[in-house]
């Protein structure tokens, strides 16, 4: 059927978009990268020089790259109001499935000789593939189901976290070296400044959260996962597939679950079917501190981006000053409900 | 007498209102003022309330209702100006504290905790009981006396409140002001989503209270309900109290130009609709519980009205029709395509619905204007299927001045705006779509007078098309629930009555009485 009406109006008079809504939005987002900037000087003071060396800059963003890389799904994941609680299990599964992928070409086949770049490219595919499925399984049972997000994630953190040991056999699985051990995750800073700054996993989150943003800001999906989260009936309204919508977002958020598995991988070389223990708190941490709501509809990337950056240096920061762990569980803490309660301050002042 | 000055009040030489005779009122504000920020909400408000009568607030969306009623419940403090409450300074610092003062108010969105039982919604935060402990038995026995009070003593204090109707549940929270000793009530506009029936139950609740001494003030849009229940009413304009007088000596016109400061010399613009081709058609169409069965054949250039109650099945008929809610069995035909649909598709084929309700469906409040408008539609708002907020914007702004959406920029949330304007946005989402069907579910409910000239005269130009810009007039399918808004603005109008869909008569075969007396079907005969 034919288009009915068209605007009587021409485009030639746009109403000017005025300032608040801007200016709130940097000043928002001015905000964070000032309470980043607050922490890092902070820790600099207490520990001295060192920290502010390019080797120690280099290893914030290295700490901070992994909780990022899986933290850019999990925003989806939260805008749309739910929750991935399997995100550790999930980077747990992705690092066990990728150095069992090189570890198969190791000695008995030798692939990784004869193909290195094949073969080490099948192993990132494989653990982020592995990821993807476990995360479109939990999309499928929450619509499926029509469970809550909450439930379907906590039953996949425990049941995701099992597959992996069983895959795994209970071993930590040490593969022979390669390009991922080699060069993603291995620091570039040595005696010598490098204009590099960080490994090229650094760079490749940094893409990766580009085009995350990219996809939520200027792609229809990415309007759908803000209307689904903002009012899931309205989106049904519009013609919005609500169902769909879920399942791509879970399925997307094990992807990125699986990128940072590969990332976490390729630090030690090692994979550890009881690694990345509670790293999904980190994430949503990271997420919430970078301004995302837990009751969905609002968050953007560069504040998850920023909020990781903020619990990378507060990590780094505190084991180098020599606080105990558990005082940096208790200042991460803190700092968690801190910035939740200067947002909504923020949001109440702005009204 | 009657007592209607058109000029602003002046606290000084206002003259004391007279209804009371030389009874002291029960609750009296004057010269009340509140500023936010530079802007002032409320700019001098007169009202008296005496013990055994009804007032009803009229005043448009904007006009200082809410900001009033926040004012006297302690929500927000008067920046000046004085109330007094039998005699004495009233200044609650906080809803509760009004409360306890007498003073209770009964929101458009009832505060009712779903899971709790009557009782315990009843006598929330005033449990009777020794210690930590509960008095089961005396909190039953009170909340029967407070269900008594009201008149309703056949509701068990130990149903489960959520699982109550509406009217019901607006009920509870009624009596839980009863026991809690309140002299002063204060309604915003309770019957927004009340049946026919509810209305007469809860106006002779009302009168019951009113019997036994409460001041009532009644907040509505609607003169009719003002006619049935008040005795007095003040029209509130801009902020201040522009006109009050006695229902009965004053004619709708009058109250009209009060509450909008000037002549509406035609609410409802009439053209001549030439009707067009057959875009729309029922053949029995039944849901899973209601519509039990509609027929109905829409073309172009058509406005058809549904009447009915509410609940009758006339919103699950759009529903249905849309996509949105199973269809059991029967035929829907949209243009040459038939079958049902989801949502998606229909929008597709040129349908829009506009929900009636707008906080929980129709718009997503959180989400900027231009986001609510294009949602539907996000194609051609960039390159290779992008979208670009830029251009959303710009698809948004000619919406935002064709429906004079009162906004500061297209990046506003929704849920910034007044209801009218809300309302604007989700007609702004089918305009924008382009939709050649719209399926309308009470147009204008929560909407001021002004904002619905607006969306009748939208309406009207609609259905008229227009050859010259090479639009083709559209199909309307308005549910409502206002009879006058429907003989105003429909070709034909076709009433459903418990499910099922009665014949569709042209407009000038129809009036009131009939309309009603169909919509209640059999029950008007066993009268």
């Amino acid at each position: 059927m034919s288009i009915g009406t068209t605007p009587t109006i021409p485009y030639a008079t746009p109403v000017k978009p005025e300032g608040p809504g801007k200016i709130v939005t940097v000043l928002q987002a001015g905000a964070r990268v000032a309470a980043l900037a607050i922490v890092f000087i902070a820790f600099g003071i207490v520990v001295g020089r060192p920290f502010f060396s390019a080797g120690n800059v280099e290893n914030i963003l290295m700490q901070s790259a992994v909780f990022t890389m899986a933290g850019l799904g999990m925003t989806m994941v939260i805008i749309t109001a739910g929750i991935d609680l399997a995100a550790g299990s999930t980077i747990a599964l992705s690092m066990v499935v990728t150095s069992m992928i090189l570890d198969a070409g190791g000695d008995r086949t030798n692939y990784l000789t004869t193909h290195p770049v094949l073969w080490t490219t099948a192993a990132v595919i494989g653990g982020t593939l592995a990821a993807t499925i476990v995360g479109l399984c939990q999309g499928l049972l929450i619509t499926g189901l029509n469970l809550v997000p909450f439930i379907v994630t906590l039953g996949g953190m425990q049941a995701i976290r099992g597959l992996t040991k069983g895959v795994a056999d209970n071993q930590e699985i040490s593969p022979p070296s390669n390009w991922l051990a080699d060069h993603l995750m291995y620091p570039v800073q040595g005696l010598h400044f490098s204009w590099q700054i960080a490994p090229i996993g650094v760079w490749a989150t940094l893409v990766a959260a580009l085009l995350a943003g990219g996809l939520l800001r200027y792609t229809k999906l990415g309007r759908h996962i803000y209307a689904v989260g903002s009012n899931e009936a309205t989106a049904r309204l519009c013609g919005v597939s609500v169902k769909r919508t879920k399942i791509i977002v879970y399925a997307v958020a094990g992807l990125f679950a699986g990128l940072a598995g590969v990332l976490e991988f390729s630090k030690l070389n090692l994979g550890q079917p009881t690694g990345a223990e509670s790293y999904e708190l980190y994430v949503i941490a990271a997420c919430v501190i970078g301004g995302t709501s837990l009751m969905g509809g609002v968050g953007t990337i560069t504040g998850t981006v920023v909020g990781a950056l903020i619990i990378g240096t507060l990590n780094a920061g505190a084991q180098q000053a020599g606080w105990p762990k558990w005082v940096q569980e208790v200042a991460i803490g803190c700092i968690i409900i801190a910035a939740v309660a200067l947002d909504q301050l923020r949001a109440r002042v702005r009204a | 007498m009657s007592t209607i000055d058109l000029a602003p009040p002046n606290p000084q030489t206002m003259p004391p209102q007279s209804a009371g005779g030389d009874r002291e009122p029960l609750l009296s504000m004057r010269g009340v003022q509140k500023r936010f920020g530079s802007t002032y909400a409320l700019k001098g408000v007169d009202l008296d309330l005496y013990p055994g009568e009804v007032v009803a607030l009229i005043g448009e969306n904007g006009a200082g209702k809410s900001t009033l009623m926040k004012v006297l419940s302690g929500a927000h403090t008067a920046d000046s100006g004085t109330m007094t409450l039998d005699g004495a300074r009233y200044q609650p610092r906080n809803p509760l504290r009004a409360r306890r003062a007498g003073v209770a108010m009964i929101y458009q969105e009832l505060s009712i905790a779903p899971h709790l039982s009557v009782m315990e919604n009843i006598l929330l935060g005033v449990e009777p009981g020794t210690g930590p402990m509960i008095g089961w038995s005396k909190m039953r026995e009170r909340a029967k006396r407070a269900l008594a009070e009201v008149g309703r003593d056949d509701i068990d204090p130990a149903a489960i409140a959520g699982k109550l109707g509406i009217a019901e549940q607006q009920l509870v929270e009624i009596a839980r002001s009863v026991a809690l000793g309140a002299r002063v009530l204060v309604l915003d506009e309770p019957t927004s989503s009340l049946t026919r029936g509810d209305i007469e139950n809860l106006f002779a609740m009302l009168r019951r209270l009113r019997s036994q001494g409460l001041g009532i003030v009644y907040i509505s849009h609607f003169l009719e309900e003002v006619r049935a229940i008040a005795d007095r009413f003040v029209v509130l304009r801009d902020g201040a109290s522009v006109g009050r007088g006695v229902p009965s000596e004053v004619t709708d016109e009058q109250i009209i130009r009060m509450m909008v400061g000037r002549d509406v010399e035609d609410l409802y613009p009439r053209h001549v609709h030439v009707t067009g081709e057959l875009v729309l058609q029922l053949q029995d169409l039944a849901g899973s519980k209601k519509p039990r069965s509609a027929s109905l054949e829409l073309h172009r250039g058509e406005v058809l009205g549904i009447a009915g109650l509410v609940g009758a099945g006339r919103t699950e008929m759009l529903r249905a029709i849309f996509g949105l809610d199973r269809v059991r069995s029967g035929k829907v035909k949209v243009a040459l395509v038939e079958g049902n649909s989801s949502p998606r598709k229909r929008w597709n084929q040129g349908v829009g619905l506009l929900s009636e309700d707008r906080k929980t469906e129709g718009l997503a409040l959180g989400l900027s204007i231009g986001d609510n408008i294009t949602l539907s539609q996000l194609k051609g708002l960039g390159p290779l299927g992008l979208v670009l907020p830029r251009n959303q914007d710009r698809a948004t702004e000619p919406w935002i001045k064709r429906l004079s959406i009162k906004c500061r920029s297209p990046r506003q949330p929704a849920g910034a705006l007044s209801g009218g304007n809300q309302q604007k946005i989700a007609i702004g989402r089918l305009l924008h779509h382009g939709v050649d069907v719209l399926l309308l579910d009470e147009p204008t409910r929560g909407v001021d007078i002004g904002a619905k000239a607006q969306i009748y005269a939208l309406i009207d130009e609609l259905a008229r098309g227009d050859e010259k810009a090479g639009r083709l007039s559209s199909a309307v399918l308005v549910v409502s629930s206002y009879l006058p808004e429907l003989m105003g603005i429909c070709d034909r109008i076709a009433v459903m009555s418990r499910g099922v869909l009665g014949a569709p008569r042209p407009v000038a075969e129809w009036n009131e009485q009939l309309l009603m007396a169909e919509a209640i079907g059999q029950e008007a005969a066993s009268f």
